[in-house]
């Protein structure tokens, strides 16, 4: 098992926003997290990358308990997260950027291998790769933190949202991507509000409901889960 | 009385705000595709006039620049410490993005720990000589630094723009009323630097103020060289990732709390050097040395002149100073014109901020996270 969460509850300030939260993710596997806005998806990846501290319960990670580990320590051990929308650095260039993601290796001969990688994942990235991030369109930004959090060649990479605010055809787009990036051996964790594209992509989901998980199960069953299709996938 | 201002139309302020940028685009594109031995030379002159600067044969020809109310190379001295107390705070403000109110404070910390050390009016009489006070001031600043910054630096935003502004006022309040501090009547005859000429009169003086703007002009080339270096390094990067955004620089391993306790603590560092060096030129430290309104004079030189860039920050911090003393000795309808230096000032920032948020010569960094952050106010509403 390369993640274990179990019963993990986290507050701000007074309100609880997770109870009890329990997943796994297992190495090579592709897993979704969806939920409707405010069912506490964001902030389980705060959990996860230790941008919040937990209240309670314990997180698991490469067999190693890393529940009240610095947040910088974790992506030293291989687990990074590429933020949601605009968590870029807008006044650094592309290839500033990526250099950010490599930020916690010295292995100079990796680092420029894994660039050569991510530019080919993102060609986009590759033409504008001497402008700064904050001039990138919404896409090309949201590509680009996907691309960082690559260059530091985690074991687990966490996705909050990659699909948020973009057009139809680059959601395709970037979901491929998010296919073949897992192909080349990355074990990722996503959340996303796009249920259909999430779902019919992992291998297997959780349904987050108020700070609860509320279903979990393959993302081929979910996506027929009549209570899932109701609430998340809508008719369109 | 009453004035009425006309604003400008847009498209006549964009006119002018354009020709202002495209000109100074232009200064920097020459700037940047000059031929390496160019920039040096012209570098290398920018260095010799100021070294040449506060002797009257030299500056006595240079028009309306030396200072008519005040000796010129005194005002010299007063602007090169402030010019290193701007590099400093840059560090703070500029690199680190850190909104440090009380940076005073710790050239306050320095400069007391000269005096108390040195002087022959302090309580516990050591009576060192400067050169060995400098580096025991410097590490305790430092110290102060860290000590502030622990508590503070984990919380985000305004909370140490709080703190800094407390500790400042601390110092002055501390200075003022404990005894052990001397209060009004302060520590007189610290001792200068050492050096004698060859005829045996001492380089450093009361008199001459030369040779102390001489050494702080030194120092100021070779913390340059410095924070250049440092800025350069993973360290640089480490800073201006916090700066842009905290949360992502963290998710991409940087130990935050850890480099922007270093950033606190080398700019606490530079203000020491700049007290213990204000103390031994003034050879006398008294409380009145350390208003709050010098904090905020550093804070605004360094944003006035572009924070996050190192010559904004030497242009600004010697601008501002510059500027302040100017106005000394000029009267205009029977006014002193300096008692009204602070409101000129005051006015200056203003227009300053409407028209040039991201400062003279700001960095090109700093000045695209304006733009994005703009973006994410109009986003927002």
């Amino acid at each position: 098992m390369l993640l274990e969460i179990d019963d993990v509850s986290l507050l701000y300030g007074r309100i609880q926003a997770l109870h009890g939260i329990s997943l796994t993710v297992e190495e090579g596997e592709i897993v979704a997290l969806i939920g409707a806005n405010g069912a506490g998806k964001s902030t389980t990846m705060r959990a996860i990358s230790g941008i919040r501290p937990v209240a309670s319960g314990r997180i698991r990670f490469d067999g190693e308990d890393i529940t009240k580990l610095r947040a910088d320590l974790r992506v030293r051990r291989g687990l990074c997260q590429a933020p949601e929308g605009r968590g870029i650095f807008p006044g650094m260039t592309v290839l500033e950027n990526l250099d950010m993601g490599a930020y916690t290796r010295r292995d100079r001969a990796g680092i420029a291998q894994d660039l050569d990688r991510v530019l080919g994942l993102f060609p986009r990235l590759a033409e504008r790769r001497k402008q700064q991030g904050g001039t990138l369109s919404g896409g090309e930004q949201q590509m680009l933190a996907v691309g960082r959090a690559l260059m530091s060649r985690p074991k687990l990479l966490l996705l909050d949202e990659p699909s948020m605010g973009l057009a139809p055809m680059l959601i395709q787009q970037i979901f491929t991507i998010i296919t073949e990036i897992n192909e080349q051996g990355t074990t990722i964790l996503l959340v996303e509000q796009n249920a259909q594209q999430a779902l019919a992509r992992a291998h297997r989901a959780y349904v987050l409901e108020t700070g609860r998980i509320v279903k979990s199960g393959t993302g081929e069953e979910l996506l027929h889960d009549p209570s899932v299709k109701d609430a998340y996938l809508g008719v369109a | 009385m009453t004035t009425t201002v006309n604003p400008p139309s847009p498209e006549q302020r964009e006119g002018l705000r354009d020709r202002l940028r495209h000109g100074r685009e232009a200064v920097a594109q020459r700037w940047h595709h000059a031929p390496r031995w160019v920039r040096w030379v012209l570098l290398a002159a920018v260095i010799v006039f100021f070294y040449a600067l506060p002797n009257k044969e030299f500056y006595q020809y240079l028009g309306p620049i030396p200072t008519p109310g005040a000796n010129f190379t005194q005002v010299l001295f007063t602007v090169s410490i402030y010019v290193l107390m701007a590099v400093g705070l840059n560090i703070v403000v500029g690199f680190a993005g850190l909104l440090d109110l009380g940076y005073f404070g710790f050239f306050a910390v320095g400069a007391y720990t000269v005096a108390v050390l040195t002087s022959p009016s302090s309580d516990i009489k050591t009576l060192w000589p400067w050169l060995l006070v400098v580096p025991i001031a410097i590490a305790l600043t430092m110290v102060s630094g860290v000590m502030l910054g622990t508590p503070t630096l984990r919380l985000r935003g305004d909370y140490l723009a709080l703190v800094t502004l407390g500790f400042a006022e601390m110092i002055r309040i501390a200075a003022v009323s404990s005894p052990f501090l001397k209060g009004q009547r302060g520590f007189n005859q610290i001792p200068h630097p050492p050096g004698q000429y060859t005829d045996g009169k001492p380089i450093f003086g009361v008199l001459d103020a030369r040779p102390y703007y001489w050494l702080v002009l030194t120092l100021i080339i070779v913390v340059v060289i410095g924070v250049r270096n440092l800025t350069h390094s993973r360290v640089g990067r480490a800073w201006i990732s916090i700066r842009e955004d905290e949360d992502a620089a963290q998710l991409m391993g940087v130990p935050t709390f850890k480099f922007k306790l270093w950033a606190f603590a080398a700019g606490a560092a530079i203000a020491g050097l700049a007290g213990a060096l204000f103390a031994g030129k003034q050879n006398f430290v008294n409380s009145q040395n350390f208003e709050l309104l010098n904090s905020i004079i550093i804070l605004a030189a360094v944003i006035f002149g572009g924070s996050g860039n190192i010559v904004g920050a030497i242009v600004g911090g010697g601008l501002v100073a510059y500027m302040i003393e100017r106005f000394r000795g000029i009267e205009l309808f029977g006014v002193e014109l300096y008692e009204y230096r602070f409101l000129f000032f005051g006015l200056v920032l203003v227009v300053m901020m409407i028209f040039r948020p991201q400062g003279l010569i700001p960095n090109r960094r700093r000045a695209a996270e304006f733009k994005d952050r703009r973006k994410e106010v109009t986003v927002g509403e």
